[in-house]
């Protein structure tokens, strides 16, 4: 039994390590500074890079976290600690129905309540699709987190006179904090890889944009064009796109580790 | 002590009933509790003590289900008065826990503050004079005066239980309830809360909860015994153990149950 255990977890751990490996060998030889640092040149020359990606998936990322973090973790505190009755019910069965909705699904709401009455692709909508694909994950981990927090910390604070709602405030979510904080920052690292949802709103763009009225590049969308168009040094970038996606997760992940050991000693 | 003429009423339970659903977990208690005395309740376990103690600064009725009938009277007002606001009463009746209940993300000193910035911003000089006095009447100041900003946590629990006891008395409340304060601690933690009650009596009006027939004996200058929800009896500390009135009392004391 030992065994077999042993052995099945290896194999989780050995597809990990083989894409990564993978990324590695085929990836890490293409990227230098010019990677980071410049945009896309035409098909069939060779150099340029994939800036635009990157700081097309931060800013379409980023904004999906401001849209979503707040909606997702005020949605979880309200299930955790008001959502006893009906509604809260409705609200984590909508929760758990959304967590399961297939991403490409939000990418096509994406597009026809914000692409379409707008008449163009634009990144805004691609984080709004992100954000719809991490409030239920916040909703839900939020609720896990705060119920860890025991019940005789929000009865001291209610006997000390505080109102309910400074109670979950000041007490329960800063108690839960570090919990609350770790589940944003893997909702995050979740979003920052989808590529589906981005297809019908964000669209992709070969050339470097701020501007989040407009078509916007990501990582994703890089690999998945490159990937699957016909030159050799497209492909080349796409592996190195893939590895530098694959990087910023990592970091993502290793950023909710620390912030759950370091931060907040209380719980988790 | 009981029933001597100049000593203010505080609080006062009449005919006071409180259910979970449809069990009555206290039946019909009539209760006085003199002011700048300390009364102790004592009876088994599931007897209604902790349930009563919890009716006397409404936190009974945030349990679900909970419901609370006939009348608790602080001062001859009827806390349970529709007017009466239920966060406002809690400001005026200090609680402290059988578990300490430090706050985790908050300092010492932030900890005893708490209960001070609930009432609104007050001046710094202000705070760190009530949150000093407060300490010290919990007889806690001089082990934290050098760490007041570092964390509750590192508190031992009998530190942290007295911290809570700072915590509850900083807003200086006009009573203290205390649920068993000395379930968890060890001997040494548990003589210091005793010695706190004799010395807090003369501020505050203490009601004490306990399982301990000694810890009532030693802290208390009044006694009431509860049995499956009902008060069997009350007197003078001395009396009651010495001379029980109730043959079930003499029973509960003398350890032939419970």
């Amino acid at each position: 039994m030992t065994a077999l255990v042993v052995i099945l977890s290896f194999t989780a751990v050995l597809a990990l390590v083989l894409i990564l490996g993978n990324l590695i060998v085929k990836g890490a030889s293409s990227i230098d500074w010019a990677f980071f640092t410049k945009s896309p040149v035409p098909a069939g020359q060779s150099g340029g890079g994939v800036a635009n990606a990157i700081v097309g998936t931060a800013i379409i990322v980023g904004v999906a976290a401001l849209i979503g973090v707040p909606i997702g973790v005020g949605a979880g505190m309200y299930l955790a600690e008001y959502g006893s009755g009906r509604l809260g019910f409705l609200v984590r069965f909508i929760a758990d129905v959304l967590n399961g909705t297939p991403s490409i699904v939000v990418g096509i709401v994406g597009w026809t309540f914000i692409v379409k009455p707008t008449g163009h692709f634009s990144a805004l909508a691609g984080s709004v699709a992100l954000a719809i694909l991490m409030i239920p994950m916040l909703a839900r981990t939020t609720e896990e987190m705060v119920r860890l927090v025991p019940n005789s910390l929000r009865e001291a604070a209610l006997a000390l006179g505080y109102p309910r709602w400074r109670t979950s405030l000041k007490v329960v979510a800063r108690t839960a904090m570090g919990g609350i904080v770790t589940g944003c920052l893997v909702g995050i690292a979740r979003i920052a890889g989808e590529t589906a949802p981005l297809l019908f709103t964000a669209l992709g763009n070969l050339n470097f944009t701020v501007n989040v009225n407009q078509p916007m590049q990501t990582l994703s969308l890089q690999i998945y064009v490159y990937a699957t168009g016909p030159f050799d040094e497209w492909h080349r970038i796409a592996w190195a796109s893939a590895l530098v996606l694959m990087g910023l997760v990592l970091i993502i992940s290793l950023a909710a580790r620390w912030v759950t050991r370091q931060r907040y000693g209380s719980i988790r | 002590m009981v029933a001597s003429a100049n000593t203010r009423l505080r609080l006062e339970t009449a005919h006071l009933t409180a259910l979970f659903g449809q069990h009555r977990a206290v039946r019909d208690v009539s209760l006085l509790f003199p002011a700048n005395t300390v009364t102790a309740i004592i009876g088994p376990s599931g007897c209604g003590k902790s349930t009563l103690l919890r009716c006397l600064n409404r936190m009974h009725e945030l349990t679900a289900g909970a419901t609370v009938d006939g009348e608790v009277l602080l001062d001859t007002v009827n806390i349970y008065a529709p007017d009466v606001n239920p966060v406002e009463l809690r400001r005026r009746i200090g609680m402290v826990f059988q578990r300490p209940t430090p706050f985790p993300t908050m300092s010492i000193y932030d900890n005893v503050a708490a209960g001070l910035k609930v009432n609104g911003r007050k001046p710094r000089p202000e705070l760190d004079d009530a949150v000093s006095r407060a300490l010290q009447q919990a007889a806690l100041w001089e082990e934290v005066k050098d760490r007041l900003h570092t964390s509750a946590l590192d508190l031992s629990g009998g530190q942290q239980q007295r911290l809570c006891i700072a915590r509850a008395v900083a807003p200086q409340p006009e009573i203290l309830l205390l649920d068993e304060p000395t379930a968890s601690l060890d001997p040494a933690g548990t003589q210091r809360i005793e010695e706190l009650c004799h010395a807090l009596k003369r501020l505050y009006t203490i009601v004490i909860v306990t399982h301990n027939m000694q810890q009532a004996a030693r802290v208390s200058d009044c006694t009431a015994f509860m049995y499956l929800g009902s008060l069997i009896e009350v007197g003078r500390t001395d009396e009651l153990f010495t001379k029980p009135k109730v043959e079930q009392t003499e029973a509960y004391i003398t350890g032939r149950f419970g």
